[in-house]
């Protein structure tokens, strides 16, 4: 094979460049992680939910989650008492009509609540990482997909940014990234719990209102708590198979 | 059995097909990443990718590991389910490398946040308004954030600056 001078000259460097990508390989992060183990979810606990929004601050830092867009948000509901008039008429019903607030994602908290009406209560929101994902089956090029663990994963590198996901999610968890151009959303932190921590919510959560559950650990507590709890997922009637458990979740949440 | 006798130009036009599905093929293998199909209908190389992303908060374990006196501070108040980060904020590079030391928290806002007096938070959980409760006063004067119960020894507020 006769190569010439000029040949070598374009051919050298291209090959240096081709040999530290194979150098580098597939990242290799959690070597003992073995995805066949696992089958993740997120118990969230609305009566110990206070509404401080440490979880959303912790993802939008974990996560690079740009300004004005949330992979996790906390809403508060207000379900006010049956509003009657003089004459005795229910003019709206609360069950389906509850005022629901959300400033900046809940992430520097909610404005303070003096009167006692009614009953409030915090939603904190997320990817429900259905078995069943609409926002997955959407995908025109194969770019978003359920993990063998049971994640709703985004390959950004493979995205196209048409943001088909985005208006298929029914619970609102998908966005284009502002500047990637590509869809983004929760990633239940994979990086962390292939690591063997718990999500960067989580750990913020005070309370302990937002709880990482492996349903394929014989030993989680989630198989306890979902025996002994009234525990329900959001917007059921879609059947996307949520794996976002809500305990004492109130009936007008949507 | 005339039908046969123009035969030849439908073999040439098969020929044609085959050779486009050959370059099909062809281009597909370059096309194709690699690890596309290896798990579903996506590229299974992704998984590794996204679980590679570097950790920003350390988890609870990390801290404990050398701050063993907190432990016990918190281990009997009742902020003993607070993980260390919900209040320091995410500190994996302080955990990395000792050196790079965090900024200790404003108590008077991160108190506040938890703890301020709404009709919205749940009834049991402890709650004032800041500014009729202290007035003005940092809260670690007479709380001690690691273990904040009145009775709880107050000598030392947890950390250093």
């Amino acid at each position: 094979m006769n190569i010439s001078r000029r040949q070598m000259l374009i051919l050298l460097p291209a090959a240096a460049v081709a040999w530290e990508s194979v150098l580098a390989g597939t990242p290799e992060a959690s070597p003992n992680y073995k995805m066949s183990d696992h089958w993740w979810g997120m118990l969230i606990d609305i009566p110990k939910c206070i509404g401080c929004g440490n979880c959303v601050r912790a993802c939008q830092t974990e996560n690079d989650v740009p300004d004005g867009f949330f992979r996790t948000w906390v809403e508060r509901y207000h379900r006010s008492d049956w509003p009657m008039t003089e004459s005795g008429e229910v003019t709206t019903n609360p069950l389906i009509d509850p005022e629901v607030i959300s400033p900046d994602g809940g992430k520097e908290g909610f404005p303070v609540a003096k009167e006692d009406e009614g009953k409030y209560f915090f939603v904190p929101k997320m990817c429900n990482h259905c078995t069943d994902s609409p926002c997955t089956q959407v995908c025109p090029v194969g770019a978003t997909f359920i993990s063998p663990d049971g994640v709703v994963l985004v390959d950004q590198t493979y995205c196209l940014g048409c943001a088909y996901c985005v208006q298929a999610c029914p619970y609102g968890c998908r966005y284009v990234h502002p500047e990637k151009k590509v869809a983004d959303k929760c990633t239940l932190c994979y990086h962390r719990i292939t690591k063997g921590l718990t999500t960067a919510c989580c750990e913020a959560c005070p309370t302990g209102a937002r709880q990482l559950v492996d349903l394929k650990n014989p030993k989680d507590p989630i198989h306890e708590f979902l025996k002994t709890h009234s525990v329900q997922i959001l917007k059921p009637q879609m059947a996307t198979g949520a794996k976002a458990f809500y305990n004492d979740l109130d009936g007008s949440v949507r | 059995m005339g039908v046969f006798k123009d035969v030849g130009h439908l073999f040439r036009f098969a020929g044609l097909f085959v050779l486009a599905f050959l370059v099909f093929l062809v281009v597909r293998h370059f096309v194709v990443p690699k690890t596309f199909g290896q798990y579903g209908h996506y590229r299974g190389a992704a998984i590794g990718e996204i679980a590679a992303r570097p950790v920003k908060f350390a988890g609870h374990e990390a801290c404990e590991a050398c701050h063993m006196e907190v432990v016990d501070k918190k281990k009997n108040g009742k902020h003993a389910h607070v993980n260390c980060e919900a209040c320091h904020g995410a500190l994996a590079q302080h955990a990395d490398d000792p050196t790079v030391k965090p900024v200790l928290p404003d108590t008077a806002v991160l108190c506040a946040r938890c703890h301020t007096a709404s009709a919205a938070k749940p009834k049991g959980f402890p709650q004032v308004d800041p500014a009729s409760h202290s007035q003005g006063l940092q809260c670690e004067t007479c709380h001690q954030p690691h273990n904040p119960g009145m009775d709880a020894p107050k000598t030392d507020a947890g950390g250093t600056k």
